[in-house]
């Protein structure tokens, strides 16, 4: 029972640092951005081949898989999706799934479309056991590096001067820019964290939730799950929405395995029924 | 694509007495209506082109078919999203139970295509009534979300039931009876293509009637400005919720068509991808423009077949790259080759 709880913690966790970026940029920029799983999958991947061709620890490719995914996003913002913000969202949705499908072709064509396996090393194999709960090393690790992530993230959004412009250039970005804030920059800046947090979380993800081609399209929904019932404007929205999901979806395929990802939407929907904004939204904000 | 009302277009008019202007004013909108709601020549073209590629294409039936299918989907999505402005992913909902409903509708009760067609949209229609409330409230987001998980609750439940629904095998062993005339429905497909054309042809001047209608100007006032709609003493809701209705039906005749001409109905109707694909046709032809739904399908499923079999495995790459370029360009330049060059607006 505990064990559950604590994988869907584990779970929860991996998919708030896989959808914090999307819930910023959304929230930022208010654009839907279907392919936010592309770049989670291309952190994956990175980890991937470059603990296979280079022999690199696993240790040393995460930070890797960060810093590679965020300068595609940042590459990718600069020519692509900028003069997307002013469209209709329509548009936008159209546009980020049809990068979603060259996402998914590319790699298939490329790589194969195999499930990839990262080997992890011996030291987060196995399981501690406190009593009758057993807890998976890996799983722990998990744990500790998202809630540390989380931290983190809240302290610069609240605490340094980036974070205080960033707010502000969400809140209205006409007043931001008109009070010498250079919004295009926190943007790009913005956009590259997020999607190199995506790639971070693809690398410790890709053990647990699985990598092949269609991993974007896989958890497209999850992670739209996370930004739409968390709300778009604090880091604890998307993080108390991805461990409820994450607990719902470990506890109902455990339970309940036939009808485990209908309790997932059926939650979704009463939510969204009940705050159609979200759980969290700031008063005042839009 | 009707052209929007322009109140400063009659104000010119205005100048004697205000009485005067008033009813010139009045007279000039209802010409404005009545001249968009007019027949053109090209849709007379386009309706007996439909008609002429039945008799003059036979060997294309099944192709025929699916595209016949395929447009009366697009017509029910572009009637909310594209003259209601209801953004939806999960469309799919509505094409599965209708699906579903013509499929099981045949098998355990009543083989008539006909009845079951009725049965199939009022049950699509019932569901379309049932989730309306969810898409009253909330950002486009949450809407996109909304429909979404529909989609895929439905498709669980079907899963879930698979000893009434077939499951991820499908539901085997429909037998769909002759047609009034006794027209039985022949492996060639032609007896089915005809019926799926005229259901479309049918549902396709229903539309029209409907969209230029008060009801239906009243929909695109409400997409244009929700907010002035209602300030005008429109019932945004009310409408809202009886054209997601209509749609729900149309989406659901779909749906039944599919299963009636093929006698077979999977887990695949609800699926997310027909959800996307058939915003895509919406979006290619054009929405808010009823004959967007019947070229877009046309379009779409030719350039499905010509990339599909040039690289079977990776069409879907091709696709993605028509959507990004499609959006970066813009649909209206994409067509018009000649402002490519020019600086946009």
């Amino acid at each position: 029972m505990l064990t559950l709880l604590f994988d869907g913690i584990a779970y929860g966790m991996l998919l708030f640092v896989l959808a914090v970026g999307l819930a910023v940029t959304m929230g930022l920029m208010n654009f839907i951005n279907l392919a936010h799983g592309a770049f989670a999958m291309a952190g994956g991947y990175a980890t991937v081949l470059l603990m296979q061709h280079f022999d690199l620890p696993f240790l040393a490719t995460l930070p890797l898989a960060f810093l590679i995914t965020a300068a595609a996003g940042a590459l990718m913002e600069r020519t692509l999706y900028r003069p997307m913000y002013a469209k209709p969202h329509l548009d936008q949705v159209l546009f980020s799934i049809g990068l979603v499908f060259m996402a998914v072709a590319a790699v298939d064509y490329l790589l194969g479309s195999q499930q990839q396996f990262v080997k992890l090393p011996a030291f987060l194999q196995g399981r501690l056991d406190f009593e009758a709960v057993g807890i998976g090393k890996y799983r722990l690790f998990i744990v500790v590096v998202c809630a540390l992530l989380a931290l983190a993230l809240q302290w610069v959004l609240a605490r340094t001067r980036f974070g205080s412009r960033l707010r502000a250039a969400v809140d209205d970005p006409r007043v931001a820019s008109g009070l010498g804030i250079n919004v295009n920059r926190v943007f790009l800046l913005t956009f590259a964290v997020g999607s190199g947090l995506a790639g971070l979380g693809g690398a410790l993800g890709a053990e647990v939730l699985g990598l092949d081609p269609t991993f974007p399209l896989k958890f497209m929904i999850y992670f739209l799950i996370v930004v739409a019932v968390g709300g778009t404007s604090s880091v604890t929205g998307p993080l108390v929405a991805a461990l409820l999901l994450g607990i719902a979806d470990v506890a109902g395929k455990y339970y309940a395995p036939k009808i485990g990802a209908f309790i997932v939407y059926a939650l979704m929907i009463a939510i969204l029924l009940w705050r159609p904004q979200g759980l969290f939204v700031r008063k005042g904000a839009r | 694509m009707s052209t929007p009302l322009r109140p400063g277009a009659a104000t010119p008019a205005a100048v004697p007495p205000a009485g005067a202007a008033d009813r010139s004013a009045g007279i000039d909108v209802r010409q404005a209506l009545r001249r968009d709601a007019r027949w053109r020549w090209w849709e007379i073209a386009l309706l007996a082109a439909l008609a002429a590629s039945w008799f003059g294409l036979p060997g294309h039936a099944l192709l025929g078919n699916e595209i016949a299918i395929l447009a009366l989907f697009a017509l029910s999505l572009d009637l909310i999203l594209g003259y209601a402005g209801i953004v939806s992913l999960g469309h799919a909902a509505f094409f599965g139970v209708g699906a579903y409903g013509a499929a099981l509708f045949a098998k355990h009760v009543l083989p008539d295509p006909l009845v079951g067609l009725v049965v199939a949209m009022a049950a699509a229609a019932l569901l379309g009534l049932l989730t309306s409330p969810l898409i009253l409230r909330g950002t486009d987001l949450t809407r996109l979300m909304v429909t979404l998980g529909v989609a895929a609750v439905l498709y669980e439940l079907a899963n879930r039931f698979d000893q009434i629904t077939g499951g991820a095998d499908g539901l085997q062993g429909v037998v769909i009876g002759p047609l009034p005339g006794g027209l039985e429905f022949d492996l060639a497909g032609r007896v089915a293509w005809g019926y799926s054309l005229a259901v479309l042809v049918l549902a396709l001047l229903l539309c029209r009637r409907l969209v230029h209608s008060p009801f239906g100007t009243g929909l695109q006032a409400l997409r244009d400005n929700r907010l002035r709609a209602s300030a005008l003493g429109l019932n945004v809701n009310a409408r809202l919720v009886a054209v997601y209705a209509i749609a729900a039906a149309l989406a659901g005749a779909a749906g039944a068509l599919l299963a009636q001409t093929t006698g077979f109905a999977s887990l695949d109707v609800l699926d997310f991808h027909r959800s996307a694909d058939v915003m895509l046709v919406v979006v290619i032809g054009g929405a808010g423009w009823l004959w967007g739904g019947v070229l877009g399908a046309i379009a779409f499923k030719l350039l499905h077949d010509l990339i599909a079999s040039w690289t079977p495995q990776y069409w879907t790459f091709w696709l993605g790259l028509f959507l990004v370029v499609l959006m970066l360009v813009g649909r209206e330049r994409l067509l018009r080759p000649w402002t490519w060059w020019r600086r946009a607006p």
